[in-house]
């Protein structure tokens, strides 16, 4: 069922990983991207493959619910692979027609996989053990230096939350309504693509109009509640940099390190 | 007559979030029914619902209709629609066509039926919900009231001209009139297409006052099965499943605890009122 994608979605547990700071899980996944494209050969992939390990561990989220996760990219990373394996030039090993493979385009195939399946688990870890709320929080924690040069952190943040908020309810419309038209004997599994574009009318009409009665409702809530959109809020659950973060923060500079170090020595 | 045998749902199967939303549910339905479901929010009960229609397969279990088994994977999807029809809760949010004969005319039209079968049912079947055809046919559907959009959302799914009519709380979000309307609407069409008629609702009173036989659902298990009579007879256990009696028989029970000679079973207002008037004499 539609409601079945994991994708993106948060994995309650109570581990070490899920209490880390959102400022400081959001900072070293967008660094560990950034060692990704550092590493240039094989051997360099074994740094951010035991910290990958290691978090995953630490974590508790089953691997099972991992890989759900992967499936729907799964087409990405074939795509990759076969453009690599085919279009790279260099030494023949087997030709068929038009198609050649070439040693080196194994290798860059091989190599590109590995990267984007690191790249697609350390990133969704992320979504993983951080709570919607707790992402948005940090984005804006991260984002407010750059107040001062006029960026709107705190509303780019509130219409993240509600957009994330929002995922899942949409959905569930989604859900409703496509098995109310289904009801009245709608088909969406068959005919040509016309067809089938054609048969979405009935779902994306009421869709559309519940998502703008969802917007007027909430944002009436909102304003019965007085909400004003960037004065000085505080939080009821305030962001703290407590010890496990400047450990973690400390070994993911080691990590850093030896990544770059790699590359440099090696 | 639809025969539900040990059918069982669960959700996320395998998942960590996983849940039983249907165990083991049993129950027989005779035709010309009217069947009222009770059962707290969350109980199981849309789910129940889902599966008649066959939106839902069941973990396990069968659910035959007329000698059709429409849990059988060789079972054409069109002809479980076109033998139960399903309203949801809150159905004026289906709608989508440009006019109120458009949209009636999507569910027939899904069937492959000929054009002027099509527009023969949409006449009869706006008519039916009580609307004034000619006056609607042509008006947008968004510019009704929310008690006639309810009402043509309705004549869409008895334009399918179902043997089963399903409806999930059909008056949920009514005012008084719009909400004893819709109800007299249902009843009425009950009584003319004599055909099994199926609702879910949190009023007791409207249960005990149309239904033949009541069904309650909690926690994804069948917990009564029987004429209203019956199953409200059963105070204590109804109100352990966050349940309550119709108001009338409440009246009559507290008078009871009271010392009131009152006999048991008054479930309308007007054998309450007759036998406290009897009592008092």
């Amino acid at each position: 069922m539609i409601r079945d994608i994991t994708l993106g979605q948060f994995y309650p547990g109570n581990s070490v990983i899920h209490k880390l700071d959102p400022r400081v899980k959001i900072l070293a996944t967008l660094l560990y991207i950034v060692a990704l494209f550092v590493v240039k050969d094989f051997a360099g992939f074994i740094a951010p493959l035991v910290l990958l390990e290691a978090v995953i561990i630490m974590s508790k989220v089953p691997r099972k619910y991992i890989w759900r996760g992967l499936r729907p990219v799964l087409i990405i990373i074939a795509f990759t692979l076969a453009i690599n394996l085919f279009m790279v030039r260099g030494e023949i090993i087997w030709q068929l027609g038009v198609l050649h493979i070439t040693r080196e385009g194994v290798r860059t195939a091989a190599f590109m996989g590995i990267r984007l399946v690191l790249l697609i688990i350390g990133s969704s870890m992320l979504t993983l053990t951080t709570r919607p709320i707790g992402l948005t929080d940090g984005i804006e924690a991260l984002l407010s230096p750059f107040k001062k040069i006029g960026l709107p952190a705190h509303e780019l943040a509130m219409m993240m939350t509600i957009a994330l908020r929002f995922i899942p309810t949409l959905l569930e419309e989604t859900d409703k309504i496509i098995k109310a038209q289904q009801a009245r004997g709608a088909d969406f599994e068959s005919g040509n693509l016309f067809r089938r574009a054609k048969a979405l009318v009935p779902i994306l009409v009421p869709l559309f109009i519940s998502a703008f009665r969802i917007a007027q409702d909430l944002a009436m809530a909102m304003e019965a509640r007085c909400y004003g959109g960037n004065v000085k809020r505080t939080r009821m659950n305030a962001m703290k940099f407590a010890r496990r973060d400047l450990i973690a923060a400390i070994l993911f500079c080691a990590f850093l390190a030896i990544v770059v170090a790699q590359r440099v020595l090696g | 007559m639809i025969e539900v045998r040990n059918l069982t749902h669960i959700y996320s199967e395998g998942l960590p979030h996983e849940s039983v939303a249907l165990d083991d549910v049993s129950f027989t339905i005779a035709d010309g029914n009217f069947v009222g479901i009770i059962g707290h929010t969350g109980s199981g009960k849309s789910t129940l619902l889902q599966h008649l229609n066959g939106l839902l397969k069941p973990s396990s279990g069968t659910i035959v209709i007329d000698g059709t088994d429409i849990t059988d994977s060789h079972t054409k999807m069109l002809d479980i629609r076109k033998k139960v029809g399903l309203v949801f809760q809150y159905p004026e949010y289906q709608l989508f066509e440009e006019t109120v004969a458009k949209d009636v005319a999507f569910g027939p039209g899904n069937l492959g039926l000929p054009q002027e079968e099509i527009d023969a049912r949409v006449r009869r079947s706006i008519e039916l919900v009580g609307l004034d055809y000619e006056a609607v046919k042509d008006v947008s559907p968004f510019e009704l009231s929310g008690g006639q959009k309810r009402r043509v959302a309705i004549a869409g799914v008895l334009a399918m001209e179902p043997e089963v009519l399903v409806l999930d709380e059909p008056t949920a979000g009514l005012n008084p009139k719009a909400h004893y309307d819709i109800l007299d609407m249902v009843q009425e069409i009950h009584e003319r297409e004599k055909n099994i008629t199926i609702f879910v609702s949190h009023n007791m009173n409207d249960i005990a006052r149309m239904s033949d036989q009541v069904l309650v659902i909690d926690k994804g298990r069948l917990a009564m099965d029987g004429t209203p009579q019956e199953v409200f007879a059963r105070e204590e256990e109804l109100k352990a499943m966050g349940l309550a009696l119709p108001d009338a028989a409440e009246i009559v029970s507290q008078l009871r605890k009271k010392g009131m000679e009152l006999p048991a079973g008054c479930l309308s207002v007007e054998e309450a009122a007759d036998a406290i008037a009897a009592a008092l004499k």
